[in-house]
């Protein structure tokens, strides 16, 4: 499986042509667009070209000053990051611990197959009725509130359980967890079982093999399905919307409400900006790893 | 709902050949040759089942094919692919948007049959008994007519040319569920009310948002608005205060964005008062839960839409238009929206297709005699009931402001962001 760019044979690299338009057509060229329009200016009704900075502007307007507390875009941000951080940081523990559990303790390959289907079961329903479904079940007359009401553990219902920071987070976590359990599995499934066997013998405990064998070899994995977890979840705001019954802010909100409102320049903008952060942020995993010469 | 529509309207097509065979032969009319026209329908298509599609080919030999899309969406096509459709159903307060983007036309009113019928509202902004309706916001009456048939801007008087046929309007309110709430609620301000703290709702539409926010500012008496659907950015910000310290003590459970969202918190009893449309209503009623469409002591927030044509649509398919929308307020459809509880435009037409029993229940404020019945035949009232808020006088004459493209606009859209930030 290991091989590097230069060994592949020049006349061969045309097949990569196709892919390479698609690339093209459907990235490369959006992206610009989208880079252009945020310099533009518009009205109700129009956008008109030209080469401003007021977009940008207006984004970071009040932000220095401090008036009044945060900004509106810092405030935003902080918000998307605290559901960016806990989502990730759950996924990653619970996908680590699927993996492991999925690579190390089941042999049987048609078990495996079974088992991931399992976990591709939030994607089954369509976004609408996943979310609709939460409030039967957390919601104040929900499953969770009678089940405590009736073991008499509280005796009011707990209104935090829906529309809060914690439903928010519970759906990211419910949805993407698996997006972590793929390219963590992925990495587990090459490590060399010898090696673990080496270290067993050598007297390593339990805990040693996962945090200098299983772990480090697995980074890969780790540093791949937290590049999914965070560029989905900066991105977000059909969940954080729903489940966090649209008091909770998101960068995506904002975008969305400002495409509704025709004012695409400013939506464009955002989502420079956005794009910009989110890449930063993979830049920064990235230095963990060399992605290129791991895969 | 909306695939649910979709495969009806498949099977609609399977079923138009036969009709085609019955209904072409007798109705034919003369702008129909030989195959017949399809006309491209933008719009929300809210109200517009199967039945409307199959009795405007019966009728006319027409046929339309929805394109359903969200109202921001409507306004999108309207202005970005404007040959996309041949004829758009939006509504007035993007009036302000579309006219000055010169993509529709004003509709020739000597064309349309029932013009002198339609009713006072929008031509004068009267109610038929003359009682004076409140013109706050973006009203009908306001931006009716244009100078010419190409004119990008609002005519002061009445001219030939009319921005939009009206099609479709209602009175909006507040909905609460009373078996929740156990007293009698009067005043937009109780959506406020710390008694209703963590059971209430308003909507994360910031244009819909604000003119119900401002109705409630106004009945707590915390200022009197000159005109809600025209804030100064002054205004917006006290508006927006009160609210954001109220979503920050707490007040609201949620908001919602998603028609289903609202029926289903009200429904679930996670809210007990919210902002409301009134299909909404109707769809927590069908769930065995009590649900009114609560009449308030300070008026009701109004919308309304219409028929525009396109400045792409010519020739033959423009002529088409017109028939079509001759045919749509020649009473037929009329009674079909009246019966799920809009108000159709011309009223004297409708009547007509409805029973005595029916328009005095929907329209006049009267006790139902028998079953009330949806067109889906689904029972909506019982003998004996009344409906919220009573007659088409005392609902439409108690407008108090309309649905609004504000001037600051872009300002207000940032601070509702700002609040749902706080």
């Amino acid at each position: 499986m290991q091989f590097s760019l230069g060994k592949i044979k020049p006349h061969v690299g045309w097949l990569a042509l196709p892919f390479a338009l698609v690339f093209f057509a459907y990235f490369v060229l959006p992206l610009v667009l989208t880079i252009i329009v945020s310099f533009w200016d518009y009205t109700d009704y129009a956008i008109i070209p030209d080469l401003i900075f007021d977009n940008y502007i207006y984004i970071f307007e009040g932000c220095l000053s401090n008036e009044g507390g945060l900004c509106l875009t810092f405030k935003t941000y902080l918000s998307t990051f605290f559901f960016c951080f806990f989502t990730w940081l759950i996924t990653l523990v619970l996908g680590f611990c699927v993996a492991y559990f999925l690579a190390f303790y089941v042999n049987s390959i048609p078990l495996q197959v079974c088992l991931f289907l399992v976990c591709t079961i939030p994607f089954w329903t369509s976004n609408v009725i996943r979310m609709v479904s939460w409030i039967p079940l957390l919601g104040r007359n929900g499953l969770v509130n009678e089940f405590f009401l009736s073991l008499g553990i509280i005796d009011q219902p707990i209104e935090w359980l829906l529309y809060s920071s914690f439903s928010v987070i519970l759906a990211l976590v419910h949805l993407y967890t698996l997006f972590m359990i793929v390219p963590i599995f992925n990495s587990m499934i090459r490590i060399d079982r010898s090696i673990v066997e080496a270290a067993y013998d050598a007297g390593a405990s339990h805990r040693q093999i996962i945090f200098n064998i299983i772990i480090p070899l697995s980074k890969t994995g780790i540093i791949i399905g937290s590049i999914f977890v965070v560029t989905v979840v900066m991105g977000d705001f059909l969940t954080i919307g729903i489940m966090g019954g649209q008091q909770l802010a998101s960068v995506g909100k904002i975008i969305n409400t400002e495409m509704n409102y025709l004012q695409f320049p400013g939506a464009a903008a955002n989502a420079v900006i956005l794009l910009i952060i989110t890449i930063f942020i993979i830049y920064v995993m990235t230095k963990f790893i060399d992605i290129r010469k791991e895969l | 709902m909306k695939n649910q529509l979709l495969s009806r309207r498949q099977a609609l097509k399977l079923s138009a050949g036969t009709v085609a065979a019955t209904g072409l032969g007798l109705y034919a009319p003369a702008v129909i040759s030989s195959d017949p026209i399809t006309l491209r329908y933008l719009g929300t298509a809210v109200s517009m089942g199967d039945e409307v599609q199959k009795k405007l080919f019966e009728d006319t030999g027409l046929k339309v094919k929805f394109i359903a899309v969200t109202t921001d969406e409507v306004t999108k096509r309207v202005l970005t692919q404007p040959n996309s459709f041949d004829i758009v159903d939006t509504e007035y307060f993007s009036l302000p948007k579309l006219v000055p983007s010169g993509n529709i036309l004003g509709m020739d009113t000597k064309r349309i049959k029932e013009w002198d019928n339609v009713t006072s509202i929008f031509t004068k902004g009267i109610t038929p008994k003359g009682k004076k309706v409140g013109l706050q916001g973006t009203a009908p009456s306001k931006v009716m007519y244009l100078e010419g048939s190409t004119g990008k801007s609002f005519a002061g008087d009445v001219t030939q040319y009319a921005t939009l046929i009206p099609t479709i309007y209602n009175a909006d309110t507040l909905g609460i569920r009373p078996d929740l709430i156990g007293r009698p609620i009067t005043s937009w301000a109780e959506l406020l009310n710390p008694e209703f703290k963590g059971k209430a709702a308003t909507l994360n539409i910031p244009s819909i948002g604000i003119m119900d926010a401002a109705m409630v500012v106004e009945a707590m008496g915390e200022y009197k608005y000159p005109d809600k659907g025209n804030m100064t950015k002054s205004e917006i910000d006290l508006t927006m205060k009160i609210f954001t310290e109220a979503k920050k003590s707490g007040q609201f459970r949620a908001f919602w964005t998603d028609f289903n969202e609202s029926v289903n918190l009200m429904a679930s009893g996670e809210v007990v008062i919210q902002s409301m449309w009134s299909p909404a209503i109707t769809a927590v009623k069908s769930q065995g839960k009590d649900c009114i469409y609560q009449p308030l002591k300070e008026g009701y927030r109004a919308w309304a839409a219409g028929f525009a044509l396109p400045k792409t649509t010519k020739g033959k398919k423009a002529d088409a238009v017109y028939e079509f929308v001759n045919w749509y307020l020649s009473g037929w459809v009329g009674a079909y929206l009246n019966r799920q509880g809009y108000y159709s435009a011309v009223l004297p037409t409708a009547k007509q297709y409805m029973s005595e029993d029916e328009w005095g229940f929907w329209m006049e404020g009267k006790a139902a005699k028998g079953d009330i019945v949806s067109p889906t035949g689904a029972k909506l009232a019982s003998a004996g009931e009344k409906r919220d808020g009573g007659s088409y006088e005392d609902r439409m004459g108690g407008v108090a402001c309309w649905n609004a493209t504000m001037d600051e606009n872009k300002y207000m859209v940032r601070k509702w962001n700002e609040m749902v930030a706080a």
